[in-house]
């Protein structure tokens, strides 16, 4: 186990208490994009300063399904973004820590998202923006899987292949849940890689739970100067937690507190492999 | 301050025009001096009036294909990143159908994206109730953050342009297809927050107008004067913030209203007009707009007439109000 992954599993960690003295918040999503964003926050893959969180030459990290926000806010806590102390503050009336993200309500955070469907778009934006100004920085869309069945998210994809957005990467979550069942019952997506390639993207599969991996793809991302790319990541929702792994109906939900503290149990022991007490 | 140096005989001469001309001349002067107006359009670069904009700047000019929400979202990024995006198309479509998007991506961060909804008001005529904006109003003024402006001449469109330009936050901008009487003089003082006072012929009541329906309201107001009536025409084109102090000093003079425009009378600028009042100092009101109702195809004057927004309507009107003034029913009953 590697540093990358015991940062990952804090973050869990994180998210765990977080969502349980919430009462409320999503807890599938946010366990299971853990390792894609200790990717993009813990490597040297992208140019990212927690000290500098708005240096005009930052990479732009936007995240399109807002509501799993607290593996962001847990992510940029511990990366040193703001104190971790107000991760607990989570959907609390006064919070920086809205239940779905607000722009620039915390160093780091880069846009509003909720509403699905929306990242993408913002995120061209700020590729436009770069490419207008002659700017080297690059912009990354974290995007789930079910949001894809927005008629908007086909908007972007058409505009950004048109215009070749190679400073521009989507990463999709692709976990194949959403709020009503498994994506490919409630709406079939695939065959997914084959859509962004039809709509001239470069696409780029990973296990969304190897941390090496999802780096390399984010740096093999920055190679492409023909046309944008999506990082496919394949993940397990709920990862780390047995009980709320590829099950639906953690989707929307927190633990209640004895499930938190079964959860917690989980993952610091890292699934029963070793013990913590 | 009155702005009072406009009459019927000077503005009847001159050529009539529409506002989305005074929009896209405005926006090239924009693009000359600041290199941060981006325009967006979605496949409407002809009437939308940005064709110029684009082939002077088509660096700063993003086609985004029949795609309003989209276009919505991306003008957000830019403005994020420090750029002043207008996007254009017609209002059912922007801010008809990417409301959300403009709610979420654009007004909730205050991001300084300026939207330019074109072709609105029952006066698009033969295209039909599908493109005939008459909620935009409602729908922008409703979101917290935003700027609601509705210019009642081409003269005034473009100054309006200028002017949006230059607010931090995000903007709506009402615009009409139709050419319309010029009321206004280019050298016309405009400020968003603050009413114009275009003619005072007396306070027997006050006739609050915004959009190209402030002329008929002129004619109407110089008829009336003919069968003495007085009247003060408000030309009320920032219907938020609304000039709250000089519109309560209006209800105070006039103590009856008759509010004038090309939109639904419920949410539109008679509602914010009437909020204010009914808050602040309760008179009567009359509301000409569209009651309640979806347009159809036709000729803008007949449409006008026969959905009640013609000058013999905001005649009707003002008399209907004048009569539920008390001091009028008093100064009736002393005659008797």
């Amino acid at each position: 186990m590697n540093d990358l992954n015991q940062v990952a599993e804090k973050i869990r960690e994180d998210v765990i208490s977080m969502l349980v003295a919430a009462g409320s918040g999503h807890s599938a999503g946010s366990l299971g994009m853990a390792d894609v964003f200790t990717a993009i926050y813990f490597s040297k893959a992208l140019n990212l300063d927690p000290k500098d969180p708005w240096n005009p030459n930052r990479d732009r990290i936007l995240l399109s399904n807002g509501h799993i926000c607290p593996v962001w806010y847990a992510t940029l806590a511990r990366a040193g973004y703001f104190p971790q102390d107000e991760l607990l503050t989570l959907r609390q009336i006064g919070t920086r820590l809205q239940g779905h993200p607000h722009y620039r309500c915390l160093p780091g955070v880069e846009n509003t998202a909720g509403p699905l469907g929306q990242g993408l778009s913002q995120a061209i934006g700020h590729t436009l923006a770069a490419q207008m100004d002659k700017a080297d920085w690059r912009t990354i869309c974290l995007l789930s899987d079910g949001e894809l069945q927005e008629g908007q998210s086909w908007e972007t994809m058409m505009f950004a292949g048109k215009n070749n957005l190679y400073k521009l990467t989507a990463i999709i979550d692709r976990n194949n849940i959403q709020i009503d069942g498994f994506t490919e019952n409630v709406m079939p997506l695939e065959p997914l890689a084959d859509k962004f390639r039809s709509f001239n993207w470069s696409v780029i599969e990973v296990d969304g739970h190897n941390i090496p991996e999802i780096i390399n793809a984010l740096n093999k991302a920055k190679a492409i100067f023909e046309n944008p790319t999506v990082i496919i990541a394949h993940t397990i929702p709920g990862n780390g937690v047995d009980f709320m792994e590829s099950d639906f109906n953690w989707h929307g939900k927190p633990p209640s507190w004895p499930e938190a503290v079964e959860a917690l149990r989980e993952l610091r022991s890292l699934g029963g492999k070793i013990s913590y007490e | 301050m009155p702005n009072s140096s406009l009459s019927l005989s000077q503005f009847s001469n001159q050529k009539a025009r529409s506002t989305r001309d005074g929009f896209g001349e405005a926006l090239v002067e924009l693009g000359e001096v600041n290199k941060n107006i981006i325009v967006l359009t979605a496949d409407l670069t002809e009437s939308t009036k940005v064709a110029d904009f684009a082939k002077k700047f088509p660096e700063r000019f993003i086609e985004c294909g029949v795609a309003e929400q989209n276009m919505a979202g991306i003008a957000a990024g830019l403005a994020a990143c420090g750029k002043i995006p207008f996007i254009t198309s017609y209002a059912v479509f922007s801010p008809g159908r990417n409301w959300d998007q403009i709610r979420v991506s654009i007004c909730y961060s205050n991001l300084p994206v300026k939207i330019i909804g074109c072709h609105t008001g029952l006066s698009v005529g033969p295209d039909g109730a599908t493109h005939q904006a008459l909620e935009d109003i409602a729908l922008m003024r409703v979101l917290p953050n935003m700027t609601v402006v509705v210019p009642c001449d081409a003269i005034q469109a473009k100054q309006a342009t200028i002017e949006i330009s230059k607010i931090p936050g995000s903007c709506y901008l009402r615009l009409t297809r139709e050419v319309t009487p010029i009321i206004t003089q280019e050298n016309s003082k405009f400020q968003i927050g603050h009413i114009d006072i275009l003619e005072n012929y007396g306070q027997d009541v006050a006739i609050i107008a915004c959009g190209p329906l402030v002329y008929q309201a002129l004619v109407a107001a110089k008829e009336l004067n003919d069968e003495g009536i007085k009247t003060t025409i408000i030309n009320n084109h920032t219907i938020k913030p609304l000039d709250k102090a000089a519109l309560l000093k209006v209800a105070r003079d006039c103590g009856a209203v008759v509010t004038v425009e090309e939109h639904q009378v419920a949410g539109g600028m008679g509602s914010a007009v009437s909020e204010l009042f009914s808050a602040n100092y309760p008179i009567p009101m009359e509301f000409i707009g569209m009651q309640d109702s979806f347009g159809e195809s036709g000729d803008p004057d007949q449409l006008l007439a026969k959905y009640g927004m013609s000058v013999a309507k905001i005649k009707e009107m003002v008399k209907k109000v004048i009569i539920r003034k008390p001091s009028y029913r008093t100064r009736l009953e002393e005659r008797l």
